[in-house]
């Protein structure tokens, strides 16, 4: 390692985001220690992972979510205050799949962002751009038996956040999802097709494989458009887990 | 008809900082019905490489129910029809869930059943500059049998067993050490 200090450039972050993508190993997901992103260089494991090889592992089991778990307007984010937040309306919708394909059903769907301004309603986040008093941020709704997921809420705004000199992240919606094994949960965020600032972003970047990171990206959906109210953005999400190869040889319907 | 393709899975990417306002919920760690007489108290910190809190990390639980069940049950995060809002659990069912922040020193608590047929709980780890959380398990009991342990050296087998605290009614301890000295055993799941 050079004993210079870390150069804090945007140009210094993007050669070693070149060099760590250079010599990543993982296929899907981000490596967990990646050295352009700042917070993870005491947050990450040395030791490699244990696999987990237990047919009766509770790990393949998980929680259930229900309709008591929801509140009517949660999938709303526009309707949580009295008045109209700012910003564009839009919705996002999509299936969650397993990597078979298989819809997952009746599981929960979390998802929370910066408002238009890109701010988060969180004490925390100083960034000076206006809270929205009518716009908190947070949703949650349950797949249907297609594995359908649906929002309404605001196009975020990207904001700075300090990592590196003018570190902007891209536009995103943080999202948290349950399958049917624990095993295969998932959080991770979505973004906005054509942003330009995909390239500048060393968390997007730490998904080291460009095929990899497209499946992070929305797509416009006319069809999903409602006239006069929302601009429509389709993104599917297919949980990992060895939930979808460890029963290759079962019937359809295991737990 | 068997199914020949995989679909590539959707990469996972970090919590960030800000999750406090939306994930967390009410009664979020009191997995045991209200003064049910078998509650015991699992607590602990999450500490970084340099030994340090990290106060900004959530640990979920996901367990067996006494009687062995692992279907869970609905209600974890259950709302008020009439104000939308976070109502707690209902005080009766057992859910097998749990989600917990830790707090300005890395702490984390829950108060749950013992799990029935295995002497573990699942705890998964999520934090800023974690890109992909961590699963692992916090065991109750030794087990000189168990899989899982007795696959591992000694010396980090011990970082998966919960130490009963002296003197404190039915509570263990089980830090989470995400690397460097007595770094826990984390599991690959995928
Ligand atoms: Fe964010």
């Amino acid at each position: 390692m050079s004993a210079l200090p870390p150069d804090l450039s945007q140009s210094g972050i993007d050669a070693e985001v070149a060099k760590a993508q250079a010599s990543a190993t993982t296929e899907h997901h981000p490596p967990r220690d990646f050295p352009p992103y700042r917070s993870s260089a005491l947050r990450h494991p040395k030791h490699p992972p244990i696999p987990l090889r237990d047919p009766e592992a509770v790990e393949l089991s998980g929680p259930a979510f229900g309709t008591t778990d929801i509140g009517p307007l949660d999938q709303d984010l526009t309707r949580h205050h009295t008045g109209e937040p700012l910003g564009e309306r839009i919705t996002v919708a999509g299936h969650v799949l397993d990597r078979r394909g298989r819809p997952v059903r009746r599981q929960l769907v979390e998802l929370w962002q910066a408002n238009a301004a890109g701010r988060y309603a969180h004490q925390r986040d100083q960034h000076p751009a206006p809270l929205d008093p009518n716009f908190t941020g947070f949703g949650r709704c349950l797949t249907d038996d297609e594995g359908r997921y649906s929002f309404t809420t605001i196009r975020p705004g990207a904001y700075p956040w300090r990592n590196h000199t003018n570190a902007w992240r891209p536009a995103h919606i943080h999202f948290s999802l349950f399958g049917e094994a624990f095993t295969q949960r998932l959080v991770t965020q979505m973004y906005f097709p054509g942003d330009p600032l995909f390239p500048f972003d060393p968390i997007l970047q730490a998904v080291t494989e460009q095929s990899a990171r497209d499946r992070l990206v929305a797509t416009y959906d006319h069809d999903l458009s409602v006239p006069e109210w929302s601009l429509g953005y389709r993104w599917d999400i297919v949980l990992d887990g060895p939930a979808a190869t460890w029963f290759e040889d079962e019937e359809e319907g295991h737990r | 008809m068997t199914y020949s393709y995989e679909l590539p899975p959707t990469p996972s990417h970090t919590v960030g900082p800000f999750f406090g306002y939306a994930l967390p919920f009410p009664e979020g760690g009191d997995l045991a019905p209200a003064h049910h007489p078998d509650t015991l108290t699992l607590r602990g910190r999450v500490l970084d490489g340099a030994g340090d809190p990290v106060p900004d990390a959530f640990v979920e639980i996901w367990q067996p129910g006494p009687d062995g069940s692992r279907t869970g049950a609905p209600g974890s995060m259950r709302r008020d029809p009439v104000t939308g809002q976070g109502a707690g659990r209902n005080g009766v069912d057992f859910t097998g869930f749990g989600r917990i922040s830790t707090d300005a020193d890395g702490q984390w608590a829950v108060h749950t059943l013992p799990p029935g047929g295995v002497p573990y709980v699942c705890l998964a780890v999520f934090a800023r500059g974690l890109m992909h959380h961590l699963h692992t398990r916090a065991y109750l009991a030794d087990d000189p049998a168990d899989a899982l342990l007795s696959s591992l050296p000694e010396q980090r087998r011990a970082t998966l067993i919960a130490e009963p605290v002296p003197g404190a009614h039915r509570t263990y301890r089980f830090d989470i050490r995400l690397q460097g000295e007595g770094e826990t055993v984390f599991l690959e799941t995928a």
